[in-house]
């Protein structure tokens, strides 16, 4: 199952399919259990109920102290939208210090650009070339007015893991909240929102075989928070607007049996991951693995760096071959820059706009992976015949070198 | 958000190449922003005999490249330089407007292969301006930045 016809999909980072164990557990409260949970009826009740076992379930799964510290929002954007804007203006506060690292989702990045213009300071720190924001860094930056500090756990478009619980403690010795965006990382390592020492962490369904439509956004007990959403006072007044009840059961399903089968999955996925490296890397003459260097890296995604092609053309020939990349975060696709987050870690635009993100799952197998090396090696072979700059560039590369 | 003939033209681009004893050469785009187009041309009687390009870029840079070879191939120079990006995106059925600019590098580079020509043989260029070289060509749409 999840072979679709004549795609070879390589790209569960932008989005996973609904896994049919979690379209099973969410059905119901699509169809006969449909009630607002809000109502004081039998119906509602009953979605009230499935809903507020879904919290507890998630709150398990991430270590939560309590299960209200678990907020139903509409996606992973919302979340750390929320999660920025609403740590940051609680108590009425316009101004002051938030840090951020540069190659944050632009979900992160845009709410912060947009406190910026409301009075506050913003400092995107760069992380080093190896893809890790590292805890001197960010302690070089602290201020006495730092309020927030926003460090993606896993970076969705390089792969990296960041030394999240390191980083809180800087932000902490600080007296700044600490948020994380987890939505690469939930289900694919161990997420405990304690022993990470977080105040607010933002996590998506989409990415782990749940609906679109779904996110959740944990929010330490006693953080100040100033909610975006307002209305029926919803999800302890923190997200106002009727809770999406079937989308909420998907979610905790979704993350349970991400759970229960990482402990086969992560390695399995770890394996694949560097059968693909070792397959381009010797098969693609000056192919690169982006931040090959990374003390640690999430086990289902490798960005690559194929000298001489540019990032679009590879990712359509690779679609009329039938396998579905990026070139970068999916968000970025309609972008003509090169990747931010790629330009962070020190590469050159020229370089970054020759990148591939391969990124695998609960359906990729070693056949995937070694047909993805076939098709790729004549698209580059085809790419760099028609570049008029090839053997320039490889010669400074090899200058460079 | 590409045509069928833009995508066919990516796929199957026509006149790819260089020749070898080009009688103009035309070179446009910068790396840094990720497109770069050579046409090459040959031309007898003041016409276009034979035309051939090379393009690193993306898929609307590759068939407009191509589609601008293959329109240009048999019209005199005067024609060929008056080549505009609309005509080219037209031809392809349309772009996408962040990738008209992928249509100026096109006429450019074709324009700037007419001129060589023309200058080698002493003449007067005509290919007009280099639409891309104008400190206002934003290659990349009015929302994104290039540093080149």
């Amino acid at each position: 199952m999840r072979r679709m016809e004549g795609v070879t999909y390589l790209d569960y980072s932008a989005t996973t399919p609904v896994d049919p164990r979690v379209v099973e557990a969410m059905l119901p409260y699509l169809t006969e259990r449909f009630g607002n949970p809000n109502s004081l009826y039998r119906l509602g009740r009953e979605a009230h109920a499935a809903l507020e076992d879904a919290r507890e379930r998630v709150a398990r799964s991430i270590n939560a102290a309590a299960a209200s510290e678990v907020i139903f929002t509409g996606c992973g954007t919302e979340s750390d939208n929320a999660a920025i804007i609403g740590i940051a203006t609680a108590n009425g506060r316009s101004s002051g210090h938030v840090v951020v690292s540069a190659f944050e989702h632009h979900a992160v990045l845009e709410p912060a650009h947009a406190l910026a213009k409301r009075g506050f300071t913003v400092t995107e720190l760069e992380p080093r070339p190896d893809g890790t924001v590292y805890p001197e860094d960010l302690e070089a930056v602290m201020r006495d007015d730092t309020v927030l500090v926003s460090i993606m756990h896993g970076n969705n478009e390089i792969g990296t893991l960041q030394p999240i619980a390191e980083l809180a403690k800087v932000a902490h010795a600080h007296k700044a909240a600490f948020h994380a965006d987890a939505a690469q990382t939930l289900g694919k390592v161990d997420v405990d929102v304690q022993a990470l020492g977080l105040d607010a962490m933002s996590f998506s369904g989409h990415k782990i075989y749940a609906p679109k439509g779904v996110g959740v956004l944990y929010l330490k007990r006693g953080t100040p928070f100033a909610p975006q959403m307002l209305g029926g006072g919803q999800e302890s007044r923190r997200r106002s607007g009727t809770q999406n009840v079937a989308g909420a059961v998907a979610f905790a399903a979704a993350l349970e049996i991400m759970d229960e089968e990482r402990p086969r999955e992560a390695p399995r996925l770890a394996a694949l991951r560097d059968r693909l490296v070792e397959q381009v890397l010797s098969r693609i003459e000056h192919a690169r693995l982006n931040a090959a260097d990374a003390p640690e890296r999430l086990p289902h995604i490798a960005n690559f760096i194929i000298p001489g092609c540019e990032g679009e053309a590879m990712l359509l020939h690779l679609d009329a071959a039938g396998f579905a990349v990026s070139t970068g975060s999916a968000c970025s696709s309609g972008s003509l820059k090169p990747s931010h987050v790629l330009l962070s870690i020190g590469l050159p635009p020229e370089l970054a706009h020759g990148s591939l993100r391969v990124s695998l799952g609960r359906w990729s197998t070693e056949a995937d992976v070694d047909a993805f090396a076939d098709a790729l090696v004549p698209i580059v072979e085809k790419l760099r015949k028609m570049n008029p700059l090839y053997e320039k560039t490889i010669a400074a590369l090899t200058r460079g070198a | 958000m590409y045509s069928e003939k833009v995508m066919e033209h990516f796929a199957n681009p026509r006149n790819v190449g260089v020749i070898e004893d080009a009688d103009g050469v035309g070179e446009v785009g910068n790396p840094v922003c990720g497109d770069v187009m050579k046409i090459t041309i040959k031309v007898a009687d003041d016409r276009i005999e034979d035309i051939k390009f090379q393009t690193l870029g993306c898929g609307a840079a590759i068939a407009t490249s191509s589609i601008v070879t293959e329109m240009a191939k048999g019209m005199t120079l005067a024609e060929a330089a008056a080549i505009t990006k609309q005509q080219v995106a037209d031809e392809l059925g349309g772009l996408p407007p962040a990738k008209m600019h992928c249509s100026v590098l096109a006429t450019d580079g074709l324009k700037r292969a007419i001129d060589d020509y023309l200058v080698r043989a002493g003449r007067d260029p005509i290919g007009g301006k280099i639409l891309s070289e104008d400190p206002d060509f934003d290659p990349h749409g009015a929302d994104d930045e290039c540093e080149v």
